[in-house]
């Protein structure tokens, strides 16, 4: 839910010269970022090479790329990644229809010259355009944004076909050759780590860990993305929220988890974390039972009253 | 050709014509490939550089029976041994005397038990006297033949039926049933049509028509995960399933293995070291628990912590191979091998006590992990290894079935 108004962006940013400046691009989209994530965003615009964004779900990885897209007024070109994505759905897939009319065009005029046919219908002009090629096309606001989203969910295959575009952007139809970008976009490749990424592929990208953010992060990107929450009570889910990342549970609650919960905090008119009203509303920041077991009932009310304490120290100290 | 006979005539005029012929043998049995062609490639280098100089002479060999990175080390190790460094030749025979228990002391050595035992063999074919204590070994040993050495439970093998045994797992093949991925290929009796095919068909047969080309779901074998149990009460069985388990990685891809014994260690990459020995000694290296207790419950623990998002995604078939003996007494063992249970495709124990025919799931652990697992099954000798290869190449019973089957043939 975005209740605060995007800022208008000025067409065709032009690319920031330095990591200070780069910081400010994510901040003007409402992504508060690590210097350490500005300096790979950084030096992945100004080589060219892809970005590749791992870390935990929820912590925000896609949304780099969507607010690169917003920030720099570039195309965002997602390509979701799934078993068995080919070619086909990828890529670039031929009009069969459109061909199909071409053939018996032909027929009926009697032009039998199969070699020559056969190069008019598998010409550009039947060809259907899929993400991946469509990131290689000239574009008005300049090259666009592609996000490879969840890459650890396309198979192997799909894997080593992506090489040869990361490397040279370039991509490789039998029947027309190879056809190269103009200008290279900008790529965003994000894995959930299900599985891991081929080396070779590593290899020709920025590489960054998309970590759980601290406190103070935390509290800022809330202050963005759930503008309506108390102060109060943000401080108090972000305290809380740090205190379970600490916990051994199966699934740590993403950063994604804390907006839902302060959200439906909100929602529910709630000003102060008590044991009651977690114990209601934990399902939204823990997705397994186990999890969910562990923590309801006297842990939450022992958890709360360790933040409590602390942030009223904090507070005290301050 | 002219060369080679004129090569050979020179060095068949001593023992060295032999003695590099008995080099070689050796080297292919420790791995490296070598044909006749290259045997007599060495000797011709060898006459070409003459045998004044031991320097010129190792080099001349390394230059034609050496051809890739990793065999180097081996060929030193070899020539060293083989063509009489004394200090060395002392070192493999303490080196040759089985020690099987004590993976640390095998590490320390920079000599392989390979490189001993395929001397040995090369030994007794007519070069040098083999070390008195490798034919006391040898006395202790008996042929067996390969139906014996099917049977024999592993913790009774002698090292050289262990050696066999080996040979005898490195060429096994694993091939677990294949499910349906969501790619298609071509297929003529597939259930869809294959435009593109069908398209180019069109341009090839004559007017009129578009014959259908169809294509339907391709298949292939889920991913593979080995978690193995390397506890002292594992002893010489946790060493044989590593092989196994290298010989899986060998194999295909998408094998990732686990040891465990009071604590989880990845060891998939040390295991796609192509060199069986180099793998081991790596892993033993890399592990500081070998031969210890078993915390099975916390190691599964941080497997479906740290490790089953990342390995078990897409459907994998898990192998637990453990004896079920937990120091921890089952606490909380249930619990995690119900999750490790839900997150894979297959969960299959194997375990090495159920040899004994009067096995009876008593302990805490035995009792924690069986109502969890797909199938139950025993690794105690080759046989069962085999029987195990036979059970995955088809789609197996889940739970119910499985070890229901088990428990009611008692």
């Amino acid at each position: 839910m975005m209740t605060r108004p995007r800022r208008v962006i000025i067409a065709t940013m032009t690319l920031p010269d330095n990591v200070d400046a780069t910081h400010a691009l994510l901040g003007a989209g409402d992504y508060v970022a690590d210097r350490s994530l500005a300096t790979a965003v950084f030096l992945s615009l100004t080589l060219h090479r892809p970005l590749f964004l791992e870390g935990e779900a929820g912590v925000g990885k896609t949304e780099i790329a969507k607010v690169l897209a917003g920030t720099l007024g570039r195309r965002l070109l997602r390509l979701q990644c799934y078993e068995g994505l080919d070619v086909a759905s990828a890529v670039y897939e031929w009009n069969y229809s459109r061909q199909m009319i071409a053939i018996r065009l032909a027929e009926a005029a009697g032009d039998v010259d199969r070699e020559r046919l056969g190069d008019d219908i598998f010409s550009r002009g039947f060809l259907i355009e899929r993400p991946l090629l469509q990131a290689l096309e000239p574009h008005d606001q300049g090259p666009p944004v592609l996000l490879i989203d969840e890459l650890d969910r396309a198979d192997e295959p799909f894997e080593a076909y992506l090489l040869e575009l990361l490397s040279d952007y370039q991509i490789t139809i039998p029947e027309i050759g190879p056809i190269q970008a103009a200008q290279p976009p900008l790529v965003v490749i994000t894995s959930n780590r299900t599985r891991e990424i081929h080396d070779a592929l590593k290899r020709r990208c920025f590489y960054y860990w998309v970590d759980y953010p601290s406190a103070e992060r935390e509290l800022a990107i809330l202050a963005l993305k759930a503008p309506d929450a108390d102060a109060e009570l943000s401080r108090q889910v972000v305290a809380f929220v740090q205190r379970l990342r600490e916990m051994d549970l199966f699934k740590l609650p993403g950063i994604a988890e804390t907006i839902d919960w302060a959200q439906a905090l909100t929602q529910l008119d709630v000003l102060e974390l008590d044991a009651a009203v977690i114990n209601d509303t934990v399902g939204a920041l823990l997705k397994y039972q186990d999890d969910i077991a562990k923590v309801r009932g006297s842990e939450a009310a022992r958890l709360l009253d360790e933040i409590k304490t602390a942030l009223e120290d904090g507070r005290a100290g301050g | 050709m002219n060369t080679p006979r004129a090569g050979l005539a020179v060095a068949g005029s001593g023992r060295l014509l032999a003695n590099i012929m008995h080099f070689a043998r050796v080297l292919r049995a420790a791995g490296i490939p070598l044909g006749p062609g290259t045997v007599i490639d060495g000797v011709n280098a060898v006459c070409a550089v003459g045998v004044g100089d031991r320097d010129d002479f190792y080099w001349a060999l390394h230059a034609v029976f050496v051809n890739r990175a990793r065999h180097r080390e081996l060929f030193d190790q070899a020539f060293h041994v083989f063509w009489r460094n004394p200090r060395l030749l002392e070192r493999m025979m303490s080196m040759v005397l089985p020690s099987f228990d004590h993976p640390g002391a095998v590490s320390e050595q920079a000599l392989r038990r390979r490189i001993g035992e395929a001397l040995q063999g090369g030994a007794d074919a007519g070069d040098g006297e083999p070390p008195a204590t490798e034919i006391e070994l040898d006395a202790a040993l008996s042929w067996s033949g390969r139906e014996v050495l099917q049977e024999k439970d592993f913790e009774q093998m002698s090292s050289d039926e262990i050696a066999r045994a080996r040979a005898a797992v490195a060429r096994m093949h694993l091939l677990l049933a294949r499910v349906p991925t969501r790619r298609y290929r071509r297929h003529r009796q597939g259930t869809r049509v294959d435009m593109r095919a069908s398209l180019r068909a069109a341009l090839r047969s004559g007017p009129g028509t578009i014959p259908l080309e169809r294509r339907r779901r391709g298949r292939r074998p889920p991913p593979l995960v080995v978690l193995c149990d390397i506890s002292g009460s594992m002893g010489r069985y946790s060493r044989m399933l590593l092989h196994f388990a290298h010989t899986l990685a060998a194999d295909r891809g998408r094998v990732t293995s686990f040891v465990f014994a009071t604590r989880l260690t990845n060891v998939t990459r040390y295991l796609r070291e192509k060199d069986v020995d180099a793998a081991l000694e790596r892993i033993s290296e890399a592990v500081s628990d070998w031969s210890g207790g078993t915390r099975i419950g916390s190691c599964l623990d941080e497997f479906n912590r740290l490790w089953s998002r990342r390995v078990l995604g897409q459907g994998a078939v898990t192998l637990l191979i453990t004896d079920g003996l937990d120091r921890d007494a089952g606490e909380g063992l249930g619990d995690q091998v119900e999750r490790l249970h839900k997150s894979c495709r297959r969960l299959i124990w194997l375990n090495p006590l159920l040899r004994y025919a009067d096995f009876e799931p008593r302990s805490a652990g035995v009792r924690a992990i069986l109502p969890h697992v797909d199938d139950f099954r025993s690794v105690h000798n080759l046989s069962s290894l085999e029987e195990l290869a036979d059970v995955l190449s088809h789609v197996g019973p889940r739970h119910e079935e499985g070890v229901s089957q088990w428990l009611a043939s008692r």
